[in-house]
């Protein structure tokens, strides 16, 4: 027997952690057709079912305001769903319990997994399950799923067959009238009263499932609109308040609240973590500690132990075997400098990647990320940003790649869309030997200042950005800030290897295909010249004739010579290899990076101080890498914002080194 | 009065949702209905947006949101 299963419920209701013990490691991740919404299968099997789960998106209710509202409702309806199961947290039974009134109403079989039934009972609240399940006519399975307790009898549930739910006439006499009257009209088979109920709520917007036929719905929209017009709530909101009136009652009848007013552990987390003056502190402490974890010394000595793996021990003995069987040098160098040398280069960032989403999965399961983004969200607003922007951009100044990937959390498209646009202007670390090598050679009095100069003015454009995207190209007031900011929990170990192994796996993968194919075509054009030939030196090759064919564009900015283009091409590869490219073309190495001294004298010779800051401002702004640049459009799942975003970037670099440059020489410098 | 003007500590009953509120229909189904007692527990440090408990729960809104819902104070 073979049966899909849909997961719904709310957001923190624990319904990944259930779904991990669900499946374990047997899940596959995807998007839904179309969006960037996660769609995640994985498959129970037990005796002779084979159960196959759907992990719906956490939503609050079924309304079509967002993208993953709309995703979960078109699913659960479609007939590929044979069983609802809904997550209620019984701890916050009235809210959750909403949701659950309007699955009913799609009248599909449906059973209801009630967790986190101990937090309910640390409350000291009590409550009827029986009575509950019996007043609803759901079959209700307790279970605590970060405990592992109840699982069996859920699944035991799950497979067993069970009747459509029957629908709850919870509507007061004229609603019901009404919606019955509708239902008369529409004459529609299926789920008739879902739909008459859609009907009265969304009006010639509702999606009916059927071809509108012989009926008049503007009439019976007016209908609608006429009988109404008495009622205070506007019309799309009437069906929801009811449900909660109705929700109101039931829950006076089978939960005993617990009325004195004991402070809970959210309670004393939350007296320091949002506390007045106390919480900016905690969270530039908690900021500095996930920084530190990642980009500092620990990350730092996993780097090293990791690249010395990727190089010295895959690459270099991929190297030895193509020697061996006697490949061409041909093959040898796209194989050995360009596939594993690119994608050695990124992998190379794979520690780093992973110890921040083991950082930022503890932050987002304890909920600590809400208490985060309520305490922003003022400063943020004012540069059309949320508060949940903030923790994205601050990993920025790590790496972009993990940071796109962060913002994630944001549910609303337009927010995250905005964020992903001004994350690349957050000075990642690879960027830093550029600063370091400028600097070191024309601002020998100032370079800390010079250096610094460079993250706040990435700061400053990412500002002025979030204003004027928010205001012209993202548009429309998308800052709907309505949270939750729930209780916190302790994380669970299987939750937290499960999401870092899902953004992990997803980085390799699909970064790295983009990325294989981009690093064939650089290592092409870098050693190759456009007759085919291989290049003696790289200025002869594809890439080289390119940058000298474009340098001309940069002469208003200050650095016209060719060196600087190839440079900032091969940056695109990666930003690192912006100064061992210089180094090679200056004649002194391409080690340059690791030996400033070296590229001092021939930067003093290209650059005076003005247009070699012009340099900096430029590679600070310009077009992400790669990477980066594979994982905006992966993230972003258009190519249309993608190429909206790079080329803002790269405009927004050329105008302001322009600015720079003819501005500073007017001024006389 | 409207929540935006509840104090810390405050508790009031929604009488009624302003028509210039956005997101009428996302407050209400987040269960702030009409007669549904809200207590404000806390302003974000810098004032804004604040955080209430409703239902059991503890939901933040922006002060603009929160000028838009009507109550009356109880207790």
């Amino acid at each position: 027997m073979k049966k899909t299963i849909a997961l719904v419920g709310n957001p923190n209701c624990g319904k990944s952690t259930l779904f991990n013990i669900l499946t374990g490691s047997n899940q596959y991740v995807g998007n839904w057709p179309g969006v960037t919404v996660e769609k995640k299968l994985g498959q129970v099997r037990r005796n002779k079912t084979e159960l196959t789960v759907v992990d719906l998106p956490g939503i609050y209710s079924l309304a079509t305001s967002t993208l993953e509202e709309v995703v979960t409702r078109e699913y659960i309806e479609s007939a590929e769903v044979d069983l609802i199961v809904n997550i209620v947290d019984a701890s916050n039974l009235e809210r959750n319990l909403f949701l659950t009134l309007q699955l009913m109403e799609i009248g599909k079989p449906m059973i209801v997994a009630l967790n986190m039934m101990d937090v309910l009972r640390a409350h000291g609240d009590s409550l009827d399950v029986a009575h509950l399940s019996q007043h609803l006519g759901i079959p209700m399975i307790e279970i605590v799923a970060s405990k592992n307790q109840g699982i069996d009898d859920l699944i035991s549930a799950m497979e067993e067959d069970h009747e459509p739910v029957r629908f709850i006439p919870l509507y007061r006499p004229k609603i019901m009238r009404l919606i019955e009257k509708i239902e008369k009209e529409l004459r529609i088979e299926v789920s008739p009263k879902l739909h008459a109920i859609r009907f009265l709520e969304e009006g010639l917007s509702a999606t009916l499932g059927h071809d509108k036929g012989p009926v008049d719905l503007t009439a019976l929209n007016l209908m609608v609109d006429e009988s109404l017009k008495d009622e205070d709530l506007d019309r799309d909101m009437i069906a929801s308040d009811e449900k909660y009136r109705f929700i109101t009652d039931l829950s006076a009848h089978v939960l005993k609240r617990n009325e004195t007013d004991v402070k809970t552990l959210t309670h004393k987390i939350d007296a320091f973590v949002t506390h007045r003056i106390l919480a900016f502190p905690i969270f530039f402490g908690v900021m500095w500690i996930v920084f530190m974890l990642a980009f500092g010394p620990f990350g730092a000595f996993l780097k090293t132990y990791f690249e010395y793996f990727i190089h010295v021990i895959i690459i270099q003995n991929i190297a030895s075997l193509l020697i061996a069987i006697g490949v061409s040098p041909w093959v040898y160098g796209l194989v050995v400098d360009g596939i594993l040398g690119g994608i050695g280069s990124v992998l190379s960032f794979l520690p780093e990647i992973t110890i921040l989403f083991v950082v930022l999965s503890i932050l987002e399961d304890t909920g600590y990320m809400a208490r985060a983004a309520f305490i922003m969200d003022r400063v943020l607003r004012r540069f059309g940003l949320s508060g949940k922007s903030f923790i994205p951009m601050i990993i920025g100044f790590g790496c972009t790649v993990p940071a796109l990937m962060a913002t994630r959390t944001l549910e609303n498209e337009k927010d995250r869309r905005l964020t992903m646009m001004i994350i690349p202007f957050m000075s990642c670390s690879a960027r830093f030997p550029i600063y370091a090598v400028f600097a070191a050679a024309l601002f020998t009095d100032n370079q800390a200042l010079a250096v610094y100069s460079m993250y706040i003015l990435g700061i400053a454009v990412a500002i002025l950005s979030g204003i004027f995207l928010k205001r012209f190209v993202t548009k429309g007031s998308s800052s709907n800030f309505i949270m939750e900011l729930p209780e916190y929990h302790r994380p669970t170990l299987r939750n937290l290897f499960l999401h870092t192994w899902d953004k992990v796996k997803g980085f390799v993968v699909k970064a790295g295909t983009v990325l294989l194919l981009a690093s064939v075509v650089i290592y092409l054009m870098g050693t190759y010249t456009f007759t085919l030939q291989p290049a003696l030196n790289q200025v002869d090759s594809i890439i080289g004739s390119i940058g000298t064919f474009i340098a001309p564009i940069f002469t208003p900015l200050g650095f016209g010579d060719w060196r600087s283009s190839i440079a900032l091409l091969v940056g695109f590869v990666a930003k690192e290899a912006v100064v061992s490219t210089l180094g090679v073309l200056h004649g002194v190495g391409g080690n340059a990076a690791h030996n400033t001294a070296a590229l001092v004298e021939p930067i003093r010779a290209a650059y005076t101080p003005l247009s070699g800051f012009a340099f900096m401002t430029f590679t600070l702004l310009y077009l992400p890498c790669i990477a980066a640049f594979s994982t905006l459009k992966r993230e972003m799942n258009s190519w249309k914002w993608t190429f909206i975003a790079v080329g803002y970037q790269t405009s927004i670099a050329y105008l302001l080194a322009l600015l720079i440059y003819q501005g500073g020489k007017l001024m006389g410098f | 009065m409207t929540l935006k003007e509840l104090r810390p500590g405050q508790k009031g009953i929604i009488e009624r949702l302003g028509k210039q509120s956005s997101l009428r229909k996302r407050i209400i189904d987040m269960g702030l209905t009409i007669g549904t007692e809200i207590k404000v527990i806390k302003l974000a440090p810098l004032g804004d947006p604040i955080e209430i408990k409703v239902r059991g729960y503890q939901l933040s809104l922006r002060q603009n949101e929160a000028s838009e819902i009507f109550v009356r104070l109880s207790e």
